[in-house]
């Protein structure tokens, strides 16, 4: 089937002429029809633009075009701008809203050839770990549990990973400001990767915490991943954090091997309460790295405990400045008031939903005279802490192996009775975001209940070849082959 | 430190979050419990430690003070819920 291809599988196909980029498309958009009903992974298809750029990748390649993307059918998570194509951040308060703009991510995969099926779901604003707060509805995890309970795909990118793992999309773009990116990619048996602060453009990508947020792909394969990532990439001088480097051939480090790479173990990651399947997956992760040429250092990153406290200080402060914007005046929806008072705190008490509300108070506390020193400059203190945990463990080792997360997905309506046991979720995640390293999520086992098990690889700031190159040992370890039961070709 | 009704209200008003009466107590309840969490930073020693402001460990760039974009009035209040001619409109500020 067309859509179980790879990426990289199908670029090769489109280029020898075995089937049209018509036909990729097609393939993908009947998946879609299938499937989406019943997942939710889109919130906006595009149908008739994704037939329209497959006509003219088809034209391409007959004229001998190699561009990377060309002709493939890519997800485009619903915090990218699209120019002419409705852009919501999974919030009501942007159900209007059109941008008249192009994210420079997405203008990136478009120049390199790629087809865009449309925008996927994913938690209000990017904030949540389950896809539960979209406005939109929730996103079903295309993975099955024997008691039939529908299961969260993660978050917030839970419409990116669903249409990837369903095969309704070959690969999605994706963000990450605590573990957005390499959660759900655990979560539905996906690779992920969050790449350093600073290596892909934020311009056009809707802002949640604008000190953490990061954009990556998500894909099938860690060659495919790094396919997508090598286009979303580089220097732009529209973001003033963007990293004025080269972009590495990132699909080449992960031929690399890993033989003499020290990989750290670090200890603080272990803890009585992880389910025993996941320390057993790490210590296997450990043992392949080995078998394949690495030496293993335990190594003590001290500040880890505190990583999601201070994340629940920083990034709701940053979000409570960044989500001032909507105000019913310029974009987005508005809700009428008697004065201009009236207008804003009823557009954003209907327009906001509880989490966001929650995160915009949160923020908006801990910053207000008083208890900005009490609350917000010990945070950023001991973010610093966290950064130089990292720094002192990168002296003696070259990348770090850990879980993704401390369970494989839930079922629907789980972890819901207090927002701290949803934020527990990214506990391995949220360290990477402080620092600004780059995390990849590999699929490398199942659950006793036949659900799939991430391990996260972290590197140092900008290297995110070695980073690749550990993730592909993993997959080549791991032989992941498993299959979420719902996906394009099989019947419901 | 504990968020009373009063404090609840005073937050939404600087956020500009209209919060009903009947909505406060499950707010003080849930921000709460965030902050009694976030609470564990206290035990930190963060003696004599610069605060890092973002991941980024670079200095920020500098460039030309010159108008690169502009002329763009049609595409800038396309989204607007509200207009009148050139202008985003709102109800009456000045009366």
């Amino acid at each position: 089937m067309l859509t179980d291809l790879t990426l990289a599988a199908a670029r090769d196909g489109l280029r020898a002429k075995q089937f049209t980029a018509a036909e990729l498309t097609g393939a993908h958009l009947d998946a879609i029809a299938a499937l989406n009903p019943a997942l939710n992974a889109f919130i906006t298809v595009t149908a008739d633009g994704a037939r329209q750029q497959a006509i003219a990748a088809d034209q391409a390649l007959a004229g001998g075009d190699t561009r990377p993307l060309l002709g493939i059918p890519l997800a485009i998570k619903d915090l990218f701008c699209t120019a002419g194509t409705r852009t919501t951040a999974g919030s009501r308060i942007l159900e209007p809203f059109v941008p008249p703009y192009e994210s420079t991510v997405t203008a990136q995969l478009l120049r390199d050839g790629a087809v865009f099926l449309g925008k996927a779901n994913l938690d209000e604003f990017a904030m949540g770990s389950s896809n539960m707060t979209s406005a939109y509805g929730p996103v079903t995890n295309p993975w099955t549990r024997a008691d039939g309970k529908k299961l969260v795909p993660g978050g917030s990118s839970g419409g990116s990973v669903a249409a990837v793992a369903a095969r309704m999309a070959m690969g999605a773009t994706a963000t990450d400001t605590g573990g957005s990116i390499r959660q759900p990619a655990a979560f539905t048996g996906l690779v992920g990767i969050k790449p350093t602060y600073g290596r892909c453009s934020r311009y056009g990508v809707v802002a949640f915490a604008s000190s953490l947020d990061q954009a990556g792909p998500v894909a099938r394969s860690v060659e495919d991943a790094a396919i997508l990532l090598g286009s979303m990439s580089g220097f732009d001088v529209r973001d003033s954090t963007s990293a004025d480097r080269p972009v590495p051939d990132f699909a080449a480090a992960c031929r690399r091997g890993v033989k003499g790479l020290r990989i750290g173990i670090p200890r603080e990651y272990r803890s009585d309460a992880m389910p025993p399947e996941i320390e057993a997956l790490w210590q296997q992760g450990l043992g392949w790295l080995r078998d394949a040429g690495a030496t293993t250092v335990d190594v003590s990153l001290p500040h880890t405990k505190y990583g999601l406290a201070t994340y629940y200080i920083v990034a709701p402060a940053e979000a409570s400045s960044n989500l001032a914007r909507y105000d019913g005046v310029r974009f987005g929806q508005r809700v009428a008031g008697h004065d201009l008072t009236e207008l804003y705190e009823r557009t954003r008490a209907e327009g906001f939903g509880a989490e966001v509300k929650r995160r915009i108070m949160i923020g908006t506390y801990v910053l207000s005279a008083g208890y900005y020193d009490a609350y917000y400059l010990r945070a950023q203190k001991v973010r610093a802490l966290i950064w130089r945990d990292f720094t002192d463990a990168f002296a003696h080792v070259d990348a770090l192996l850990t879980p993704t997360a401390p369970s494989a997905a839930f079922a629907q309506g789980e972890n819901m009775d207090d927002p701290v046991t949803m934020y527990l979720n990214d506990v391995f995640t949220v360290p990477a975001n402080m620092a600004g390293i780059p995390g990849m999520s590999v699929p490398a086992g199942l659950d006793p209940a036949g659900l799939p098990l991430g391990l996260q690889v972290l590197g140092r700031p900008f290297d995110e070849e070695t980073v690749f190159a550990v993730g592909a040992a993993i997959e080549r370890a791991a032989g992941f082959t498993h299959m979420p039961a719902i996906r394009a070709g099989v019947p419901s | 430190m504990s968020l009373d009704p009063a404090t609840i209200r005073r937050v939404a008003k600087l956020a500009r979050i209209r919060v009903d009466d009947t909505e406060v107590a499950q707010l003080q309840t849930e921000l709460n419990g965030i902050l009694g969490w976030i609470e564990q930073l206290n035990e930190v020693n963060v003696d004599g430690i610069e605060p890092l402001t973002g991941a980024a460990q670079m200095a920020l760039r500098l460039r030309p003070d010159v108008v690169t974009d502009g002329g763009l009035t049609e595409q800038v209040l396309a989204n607007a819920p509200d207009r009148a001619g050139m202008f985003y409109a709102v109800p009456k500020v000045v009366e």
